[in-house]
């Protein structure tokens, strides 16, 4: 259970303008601005929950993690994980939670990842027995037979990733925080560290709070969406709450054979040339495959695209209507 | 404990990888030995007396501190600690159930122990058969020769409590390359790196040898040479494990209050 109310959280930043003169003012001056990272951030997740936490760069997202990791103490506000304070009760709080940064690394640059591994055990005081079954059931999901044996400054990526996740949840944490798992990772290991994260979701209930850039971790994993921007919580809702908050307005992109296109009743052509056109179609008074249907009725489609459907558009508009 | 058993086991065995580094290093210890040897003897031979050393005893001195250069060095500092630091990777590390100050200190004792071992052996076998007084001796009696490995495994940790206090200054500081370059000349030159520290004049040497950075090589050379005797060296002993306690107690200390204060940088 993870328990957030009114946590604030402000940085100060040195700040100068460009210039030599400037600079050297600086020198014997510094200026501070005051950064509101977070702003009266208040949630709670259940056990067994798995959160995305979205919100553009900036917003707060790592902040919010490093306190709920017991880095970061907050200015203001309780903070309460499994009945714990993270930075109070720091290494009994961490003793329960795995932490990814997908940015940073844990793993040890030049041994072998078993070698990092079994560290890891005996820093968590992970009992043998229970320590090779979480390995060997690691081993088999993420496939990283091989890679135990490889230094980590060998490994691609990808590999390193799979790695990564492995590593923090080597001492089975009841609490998974993952900071951007799948960044510059390519389709197919996305596809692996996403297929591995529910399972660990789902079968050991292991609570899931994720931040990330990418819709597609948050469609795959996640049923809950808490949008932050700005430092403040802005929506807390399930993601098909969040589909029917977007805006019933599409916009069709039609290539098709033929020169114009007739009027078609429920939609408005917005332009039509060279054979290319644009319509705006509501979808509240025509569903988008009734709309094709039509289209194709009148004329023979070659291409077709819907702007405003995908999750990624949904949180660009999202953002774009709080400001942030 | 059996975390940090493990955390030694896995830095010291990384060290030993650097078989190649090893046999460089050896090399230039063994030219700079012999540089400094050769430079002192065209002192002594101008006049013996008006140094504070037998030659055959600063012989010892300088093939000890080439040998154990590893283990003493000043300038050293860990590259991976000071960039967890800087970066932000130290996050990581925070988020262990673990010391961050212990597996610091422990990580410190393993690479220089390592790099200690792959290196020490060959010049004090070399060393010892060179042609007297360009020798090294053998220690000063039984009783100073475990002296002599008490006060070194306490000047390795001296050494290394003085480090830490490099890593945690790294908190404070956008980048640690300044202090660095700064403690880690000043140490030496402290530490008797440049010049032993027996040559120094009286009231200079006076305070240097209440110095925490006397504490590192100096007392276990001079214990080693007969330089330092019984009473003396036990005292000696004494001063090292005080500046231990003390630069271990105020590397805990400023480490808390550090990471109290931190704001781990990025993303």
């Amino acid at each position: 259970m993870i328990e957030l109310k009114n946590v604030c959280k402000h940085y100060k930043v040195a700040k100068r303008s460009s210039g030599l003169s400037e600079a050297v003012k600086s020198l014997f001056r510094r200026e501070y601005t005051s950064i509101q990272a977070l702003d009266n951030i208040s949630f709670t997740v259940r056990d067994g929950e798995a959160v995305g936490y979205i919100g553009p760069n900036g917003a707060g997202k790592s902040s919010t993690i490093k306190i709920m990791s017991g880095i970061l103490t907050p200015d203001s506000g309780t903070c309460f994980i499994n009945g714990r304070v993270p930075w109070r009760d720091r290494t009994a709080h961490v003793q329960e939670i795995g932490v990814v940064f997908g940015q940073r690394s844990q793993l040890w640059w030049d041994v072998p990842v078993a070698d990092s591994f079994d560290l890891l055990r005996d820093i968590y005081r992970v009992d043998g027995s229970a320590y090779r079954r979480t390995l060997g059931r690691l081993t088999e999901l993420l496939d990283l037979g091989e890679l135990l044996r490889t230094p980590a400054r060998q490994l691609s990526l990808g590999q390193r990733m799979r790695c990564e996740i492995a590593a923090s949840l080597l001492h089975e944490p009841k609490i998974l925080f993952l900071d951007e798992p799948t960044i510059g990772l390519d389709a197919v290991s996305k596809a692996a560290v996403r297929s591995f994260i529910r399972a660990v979701n789902k079968e050991q209930g292991t609570t899931v709070l994720l931040t990330t850039h990418d819709m597609q971790d948050i469609e795959a994993l996640t049923e809950r969406i808490l949008l932050i921007g700005k430092g403040r919580i802005l929506l807390d809702g399930t993601l098909d709450e969040l589909k029917r908050r977007r805006p019933s307005q599409r916009k069709l992109t039609v290539a098709y054979n033929g020169d114009k296109l007739p009027a078609i009743e429920g939609l408005s052509i917005l332009k039509d040339e060279h054979s290319r056109a644009e319509l705006l179609l509501d979808t509240e008074l025509l569903s988008v495959s009734e709309a094709i249907a039509r289209i194709s009725a009148q004329a023979e489609i070659k291409d077709v695209s819907v702007a405003g459907e995908s999750v990624e558009e949904l949180v660009v508009s999202l953002y774009r209507e709080y400001r942030i | 404990m059996k975390a940090y058993l493990s955390f030694f086991r896995i830095r010291f065995l990384a060290g030993l990888q650097y078989r190649t580094a090893a046999w460089a290093g050896i090399a230039t210890q063994f030219a700079w030995g012999g540089m400094n040897l050769l430079m002192y003897a065209a002192f002594y031979k101008t006049g013996a007396d008006a140094f504070p050393m037998e030659f055959a005893a600063l012989s010892d001195y300088i093939w000890l501190q080439q040998a154990f250069l590893a283990l003493f060095m000043t300038w050293y500092f860990d590259g991976e600690i000071l960039d967890a630091v800087v970066t932000g990777s130290v996050a990581y590390e925070l988020c262990r159930p673990a010391d961050l100050y212990a597996m610091w200190f422990v990580k410190g004792l393993a690479v220089r122990t390592s790099r200690a071992l792959l290196r020490f052996a060959p010049i004090l076998l070399v060393a010892v058969f060179l042609p007297a007084p360009y020798s090294l001796g053998l220690p000063a009696g039984p009783l100073a020769a475990l002296l002599f490995v008490f006060s070194m495994a306490l000047g390795l940790c001296v050494i290394v409590a003085l480090s830490m206090l490099i890593y945690i200054s790294a908190f404070y500081t956008v980048s640690p390359l300044g202090v660095r370059v700064l403690a880690g000349t000043l140490m030496e030159f402290f530490a008797g790196g440049v010049l032993p520290l027996p040559f120094f004049p009286d009231a200079l040497r006076t305070i240097l040898y209440a110095l925490p950075f006397a504490s590192i090589q100096n007392t276990p050379f001079l214990i080693y040479t007969g330089h330092l005797r019984s009473r003396e060296a036990l005292l000696e002993l004494l001063l090292q494990a005080v500046w231990l306690v003390l630069l271990v107690a105020l590397g805990r200390f400023w480490m808390r209050r550090a990471i109290r204060r931190t704001v781990v940088q990025g993303g």
